[in-house]
């Protein structure tokens, strides 16, 4: 056995005999498309899998907000130019290409479900993080390739069991992205059990994926490359996939017991005396709504920072790269990321408030709450100082990442109301809570990944995007985001309630005069600029769509591995990485941003760049 | 290409990485189960005074799975310690062991769920319960059209509270005999499925969620004994690792029974 110890990986130029039989699947010179595009192992073409993917559940889920756009904006009018489609496709529900109440509640928890577990999540840490980590730490491929493959394949399958609930009969499911029981089980139709189908094979995707990211940055970190060499993004990542192999579980148990009580005719979450439609349920009760509220929102805030860490990840690599110096505050970003991570875990009930679940536990929650603000402000502020006294490049991906800084300020700020107790009361769904979360979302994380894609184009084709087009989708979305999202907290404060889906007109001065806080017509007509800025932003997108199919194949090519002059190891590869990744074995000498380092011929060091003045060389053993 | 410490033990991490992806799996698996057992406190502690079921479990069935699971704990790590000295003859008899162990364990939990779902319990238009086993049904039976009659093995109560808990004298004293009713005399029929009560449901979905975790493991050591151990011919060290792997997680599954046999059988 000594004869075998192999201390590290055995690279490309070295053809290894295959001592470990059975796991196969060498580099063949002529793989099949199936062996290439859909059944791969490698990291890189899972990323870009992913990627595809999650960029066009997020077309659709955009695509089903604006439809809900319009029932809000013109409640009951039929849908222009798609409602005969909808009602060709969907039948009764959207009978005269109208969208009724039941349809637009599908719509609603479609559109969350399928924005956060199919489209954000996916893109952020599965796509950028499956290309991008494995690349980061001179990893060969990520630690269990096979894994990584039937998490993809999990994931397209909970897609298809989402997509498919919208053609059984009664629709998809209509209780909210949130599921609150006993709503979601007393609902007469069976896209909620679909939904916890297509729930479970996506918890079971990023299932395995945290569990692969977690022994990837453990065990296959290049030699050198320690724990405070690492770049943010990959350490952005490993808190992410702790929290989703931590926090996703309960959310399992609670799909599964929710899906006992809506097919075997249990009642976890039903109360005893529970009524529908007048009569008495035929349930045993003795369950506990609370119980699902609680288990979900387990799940529902680390869920943030799942969604938002990633974000933050690639946004620090882009502004080190774009302001020419170290980034500031390096160990803080990281220790503040852990800190974030750990205290997630514990402020899920400030989603609860208003259930009286108790002043205590509420006071106790919104202790914590104001606390994990902290490291969050920390990692935002030591981006903006990141930019002071930098000579600033500006490009498309700079662009997307100094406009991630103030949108997501405003989502972060806009949330301590939230997060206290005697505020939240009031503002609790309100537009006020939609117009917060998707600023951290959208704008938020959102244009973190646009600025994601743009950075790494390069790397994945060997061509640029186009920087105009660029330009053009960076100002036009960051212009009609605002334009979108800015007016609801306005209706949020005025008491506008969320998911009517009549736009509120119920409640409106125009049809009940006498009404005390009755929403004003100034309020109402919110409704309708917010609908055509959407439509806006969606023609905004045209721009990026055509820029990125185009520019693969007749983009500008680019002169080097390295076009934007990057330290990072992701940098160091041939352009686009075969399988494999590097010619040969990084050895990681400096830290992750030694960008114009004194004395240096360039203003930039690669981590693997051997001999200089400003860092000491580790020791390198076991070689 | 070829993934690094897929065998040997990263030295500044002291693990190779399948069992640093195991354990962080049941990490996961520990979450899961975790938010399961707080559904249990949940729901038990909200439970109505009085509403909680006892003494429903055949807690010597329970004893002897529990011994059962404990034995197959033991022949699993025999079964790698065999591997670790490359004996290969003693591998594939404690795991042929480890195997029959979890089918038999499989077997007396499909008998116990057996034993729940045909008991019935028939709520009866003169306000009395009947509560047994299912012996048989007219051939015309039908509850809806109020005909035919059907025979349980049990008894007959005044107050369903006296069906709650059967470690009472009272539940104790009661005669078993078989009994006939007749359609037209029951209001409600139901059996002691899932949706009897949150007792049973909590029961059904804990137990079956942890005889799946079985049942794959069965199916992992199955295929390692089998067709997988030919491995052990071209790669004994690594097959060693696969035996450790699916080990630990055979471990962590009877773990969790030891944590259900109380919390359900004995409270």
């Amino acid at each position: 056995m000594q004869a075998n110890v192999q201390q590290f990986p055995p690279f490309r130029e070295i053809s290894a005999p295959d001592a470990h039989g059975g796991h196969g699947h060498h580099e063949h010179p002529e793989l099949n498309f199936w062996q290439k595009y859909i059944f791969s192992t490698d990291h890189k073409v899972i990323g870009i899998q992913y990627g595809f993917m999650s960029l066009l559940f997020m077309l659709f889920g955009f695509f089903l907000m604006l439809l809900m756009r319009w029932q809000i904006a013109h409640p009951g009018v039929p849908v222009p130019v798609f409602g005969p489609l909808l009602e060709k496709i969907l039948g009764q529900p959207a009978a005269h290409g109208a969208i009724s109440p039941d349809l637009y509640n599908s719509f609603g928890a479609m559109h969350g479900t399928i924005m956060v577990f199919l489209g954000v999540v996916p893109l952020a840490f599965a796509a950028f993080g499956n290309y991008v980590t494995p690349l980061m730490i001179g990893a060969p491929d990520m630690a269990f390739p096979k894994l990584n493959m039937a998490s993809f394949h999990a994931f397209f399958l909970g897609g298809v069991v989402m997509l498919v609930s919208f053609f059984i009969p009664g629709g998809a499911a209509q209780a909210g992205w949130t599921s609150y029981s006993p709503l979601a089980t007393t609902i007469p139709t069976h896209g909620q059990a679909f939904w916890l189908v297509g729930m479970v094979l996506l918890i079971t995707s990023s299932l395995l994926g945290a569990v692969n990211f977690i022994a990837t940055i453990i065990q296959l970190r290049a030699p050198g490359m320690t724990w405070m060499r690492m770049p943010f993004f990959v350490w952005a990542q490993f808190v992410t996939a702790f929290i989703l192999l931590l926090a996703f579980p309960p959310l399992e148990a609670a799909g599964v017991l929710q899906l006992m009580d809506n097919v075997a005719g249990t009642s976890f979450f039903l109360p005893t005396g529970l009524a529908v439609g007048g009569q008495l349920a035929e349930r045993s009760g003795g369950g506990s709504p609370l119980l699902w509220q609680h288990l979900f929102w387990f799940l529902g805030h680390p869920e943030v920072y799942v969604l938002i860490l990633p974000a933050m990840g690639i946004v620090a690599e882009i502004i080190a790269n774009n302001t020419r110096k170290p980034l500031w505050g390096y160990k803080s970003l990281v220790y503040s990321a852990l800190f974030v991570g750990f205290l997630s875990f514990i402020v899920w009930a400030h989603h609860m408030y208003l259930t009286g679940m108790g002043q205590k536990i509420a006071t106790f929650f919104q202790a914590t709450t104001m606390i994990i603000s902290i490291p969050s402000v920390i990692i935002l502020t030591c981006m903006f100082l990141s930019l002071w006294g930098g000579s600033i490049r500006i490009n498309t991906p700079m662009l997307f990442a100094l406009g991630f800084l103030p949108m997501f300020g405003i989502g972060g700020l806009t949330g301590l109301p939230l997060g206290l107790a005697a505020t939240d009361l009031y503002l609790h769904d309100t537009y006020y809570i939609i117009a917060h979360f998707h600023y951290v979302v959208a704008p938020g994380t959102i244009f973190a990944l646009f600025a994601g894609v743009y950075f790494w184009f390069p790397k994945m084709t060997g061509r640029r995007m186009s920087e105009f087009w660029g330009r053009v989708h960076f100002w036009c979305s960051l212009t009609f985001m605002n334009i979108v999202f800015m007016p609801m907290f306005a209706q949020g404060i005025k008491g506008m309630l969320r998911r009517m889906s009549d736009g509120g007109v119920n409640y409106a001065a125009s049809r009940v005069p006498n009404a005390i806080d009755a929403l004003p017509g100034s309020v109402m007509q919110l409704n309708g600029w917010i609908l055509w800025a959407a439509i806006a932003l969606g023609i905004a997108q045209i721009p990026f769509i055509i820029n990125l199919f185009w520019s693969i194949s007749h983009g500008e090519k680019v002169n080097s591995d390295n076009p934007w002059n990057a330290t990072t190891l992701d940098w160091r590869t041939p352009t686009p990485p075969p399988h494999g990744n590097f010619t040969h074995e990084p050895q990681v000498v400096r830290g992750p941003y030694e960008y114009s380092a004194p004395g240096h011929a360039t203003d930039f060091t690669p981590q693997d760049e051997a001999g200089s003045a400003s860092a000491p060389k580790p020791p390198t053993a076991h070689h | 290409m070829e993934i690094p410490y897929t065998v040997q033990n990263r030295p500044d991490t002291g693990i190779y990485n399948a069992k640093l992806g195991v354990w962080l799996f049941l990490a996961s698996e520990v979450m899961l189960f975790g938010g399961l057992f707080s559904a249990y406190v949940l729901l038990r502690v909200g439970a109505a005074p009085g509403d909680w079921p006892h003494g429903w479990l055949n807690v010597t069935l329970g004893t002897v799975n529990t011994l059962l699971l404990a034995l197959s704990a033991i022949t699993t790590l025999l079964a790698w310690a065999a591997c670790k000295v490359r004996e290969f003859g003693k591998f594939k008899f404690f795991h042929a062991c480890t195997i029959l162990l979890a089918l038999t364990f499989l077997g007396i939990k499909s008998y116990e769920y057996h034993d729940k779902l045909t008991h019935y319990e028939a709520q009866l238009t003169n306000g009395k319960f009947a509560d047994g086993h299912f012996v048989k049904e007219s051939k015309d039976f039908n509850l809806a059209k109020k005909t035919g009659t059907i025979t349980l093995h049990g008894h007959i109560v005044e107050d369903r509270k006296e069906l709650v808990d059967l470690r009472s004298p009272v539940a104790k004293a009661a005669k078993h005999e078989e009994i006939t009713i007749a359609a037209t005399d029951i209001k409600k029929l139901g059996n002691y499925g899932p949706a009897h009560n949150t007792f049973t449901a909590i029961y059904f979905t804990l137990t079956g969620l942890h005889a799946l975790h079985i049942l794959g493991g069965t199916l992992v050591i199955f295929y390692l004994w089998g067709p997988g151990s030919r491995m052990w011919k071209t790669d004994p060290e690594r097959f060693t690792n696969r035996i450790e792997v699916s080990g630990l997680f055979w471990h962590f599954v009877d773990l969790v029974w030891i944590f259900l046999f109380p919390v359900l059988y004995l409270t």
